[in-house]
């Protein structure tokens, strides 16, 4: 990273707190990410990863702090066009059918573009094409699997070319095929310099790529640096597996028991 | 029909207009209703006729003071109003918080009729002057309503198709939308506003109470065959030409209200296209979602010459 030193953060949060209908869901974050760094956020459910993410890209208003990205503050003119977020899931679905296709194209607008750039159809079609949705770009995305769902996010994220990623939880409940795109689409993005922040219920199969982790519990920062070894993080102080409330995530062993068995 | 009693009603003044206010209706009513569904606020149109009846009735009230000659001159201008402000407002309740906007939301919609029966009195009419908003009367169309209907249905068109995607965007996924930094509020009230221009407009057609129905049910006969949002959107816009002017052209022939008929028309063709939907429908080619998933577990039948069963359970019969 030999722009980390000289560019400002991508991501940069200062005593960043969050409240949500009068509980405290977050207190005092402060969290830096520098440019073409992969970060891991780990915690418990509960612990508000997901909700510092949604803070970072002002999703949910912060009540304390600031947050810049790009350095710039967030708002109107934080540079959107460089931002790219895939959330855990597709909303309920409504009574109106849309397409894989017309859900990716959605994902050119941003900031002040309220109208398509040209070629937005090809550019939507070559990022569905990249995650192996060729085949389905006019296939209703209420009718897909969960693991197609989440590829649509993926490309819908992708689309505009972002320099930085926000995944949340992109291998909760989904198929061995699609956990593997996004290893893979992080590993592509990471090998050209994209800043990625990723929400994890453990590392898994991302553990190679990670180069940072942050752990956070009861909405503070517990711990920043390097990410837990791979193995054997069950003794780590800091893993916790107790579940807060009920969640719809798949037991966290689903991905790396299926490499462990084998002939 | 004969020709001789199309061209007889072609060439109506009256019936000219009330077929030009039923075409525009008719098509853009279902452009503000897709958007709508999308954001699971079918019923927002029917909050807006609520609300736009005590605009009416403000409208007759200040006409009424001002002297103005006929008494309900400012009627439509009261209801663009009062029906943009309860559209902003319903919006901001929604965006506040979801259990308590419901309970907002109806005591808007009560109070927006008891508010409109209560100030036409005031303003020295009668409830039966009301009947015509609440229940429509195009048949009494005149040409600065048709004017006032042109007007703002291209303004409802131009911004419901021109910002089709970005009003998408934010229907469809609105933590994205954020997210992206899409100005998502602003997004909002304008799906609110052109709503409330919609209400307004349809007014005259189907009347206040029938307004939403004529919002909501193209959609609802759209997206039984429609595969995408695009589809779903013009085939609405087209369905809700087809009823309107059908609509009318039925009770040129017949006494019967126009709104109702329209309305009860709509009914029935979502009624006929959901039962023959399976089988009109294309039929979906039978294929498996993820034919390069691999196996999880191992069923009886399947070859068993992988190894997979470490520790046989030595409680299974037959083994």
């Amino acid at each position: 990273m030999p722009h980390a030193t000289v560019e400002a953060p991508v991501v940069r949060a200062d005593g960043v707190g969050v409240a949500l209908g009068g509980q405290h869901i977050l207190t005092g974050v402060d969290l830096s990410v520098a440019s073409g760094e992969v970060l891991a956020l780990l915690g418990a459910n509960g612990s508000g990863k997901s909700t510092l993410v949604r803070a970072l890209l002002g999703v949910v208003p912060t009540s304390t702090g600031t947050v810049q990205l790009f350095g710039a503050p967030l708002g109107p003119s934080a540079p959107w066009s460089r931002i790219g977020y895939v959330p855990q899931r597709l909303p309920a679905a409504a009574g109106v059918p849309s397409t894989a296709l017309e859900v990716v194209t959605s994902g050119l607008l941003h900031g002040r573009t309220l109208r398509l750039p040209h070629g937005a159809r090809r550019r939507a079609l070559d990022a569905l094409a990249e995650v192996d949705l060729a085949d389905r770009v006019h296939q209703r995305v209420q009718d897909m699997s969960g693991g197609q769902q989440q590829r649509v996010l993926i490309a819908r994220a992708l689309v505009r070319r972002p320099d930085l990623l926000v995944l949340d939880e992109p291998t909760s409940g989904i198929d061995i095929p699609t956990q593997a795109t996004f290893v893979d689409t992080v590993a592509r993005l990471r090998e050209s310099g994209t800043t990625i922040v990723v929400i994890l219920h453990e590392l898994g199969p991302f553990a190679p790529l990670i180069d940072r982790a942050v752990v956070l519990r009861h909405g503070r920062v517990v711990h920043d640096g390097a990410p837990p070894r791979p193995r054997g993080d069950h003794a780590d102080s800091f893993h916790d597996h107790t579940h807060a409330h009920p969640d719809p995530e798949p037991p966290p062993t689903g991905p790396t028991l299926s490499v462990e068995v084998g002939p | 029909m004969t020709w001789d009693q199309v061209v007889e009603m072609l060439t109506s003044p009256l019936m000219q207009r009330a077929l030009l206010a039923a075409v525009l209706v008719g098509a853009a009513a279902p452009v503000v209703g897709t958007f709508l569904v999308q954001r699971r606020m079918a019923l927002m149109g029917d909050g807006i006729g609520h609300v736009a009846l005590t605009g009416v009735a403000l409208g007759w009230l200040v006409g009424s003071w001002a002297n103005l000659v006929p008494q309900d001159a400012l009627a439509v201008p009261g209801a663009v109003v009062a029906a943009v402000v309860g559209s902003i407002v319903i919006e901001l309740v929604r965006e506040r918080g979801r259990t308590s906007g419901d309970l907002a939301l109806a005591l808007m919609f009560y109070g927006g009729i008891a508010g409109g029966v209560l100030l036409i009195k005031v303003a020295g009419g009668s409830n039966a002057n009301l009947i015509s908003y609440l229940f429509g009367s195009i048949s009494t169309v005149s040409t600065t309503d048709l004017w006032w209907t042109a007007g703002l249905a291209a303004v409802v068109l131009g911004v419901g198709l021109g910002l089709r995607t970005a009003l998408f965007a934010v229907s469809h996924d609105e933590e994205f939308a954020r997210a992206s930094g899409l100005p998502v509020r602003m997004l909002s009230m304008l799906v609110a506003t052109i709503a409330a221009l919609t209400v307004t407009i349809a007014m005259r057609v189907v009347g206040l109470l029938l307004v939403s129905a004529l919002m909501i049910v193209p959609v609802a006969i759209a997206q039984l065959y429609a595969r995408s949002f695009g589809r779903t959107m013009a085939a609405a816009s087209v369905t809700g030409v087809a009823v309107s002017v059908v609509g009318l052209v039925l009770t040129y022939y017949q006494d019967i209200p126009p709104g109702a008929t329209i309305v009860v028309l709509a009914v029935l063709v979502y009624g006929v296209a959901a039962a023959l939907r399976p089988v009109l429908r294309r039929p979906q080619p039978v294929r498996d979602p993820h034919p390069d998933m691999v196996d999880d577990v191992l069923l009886a039948d399947d070859d068993v010459d992988e190894v997979c069963v470490e520790t046989p359970d030595p409680a299974a019969p037959g083994r």
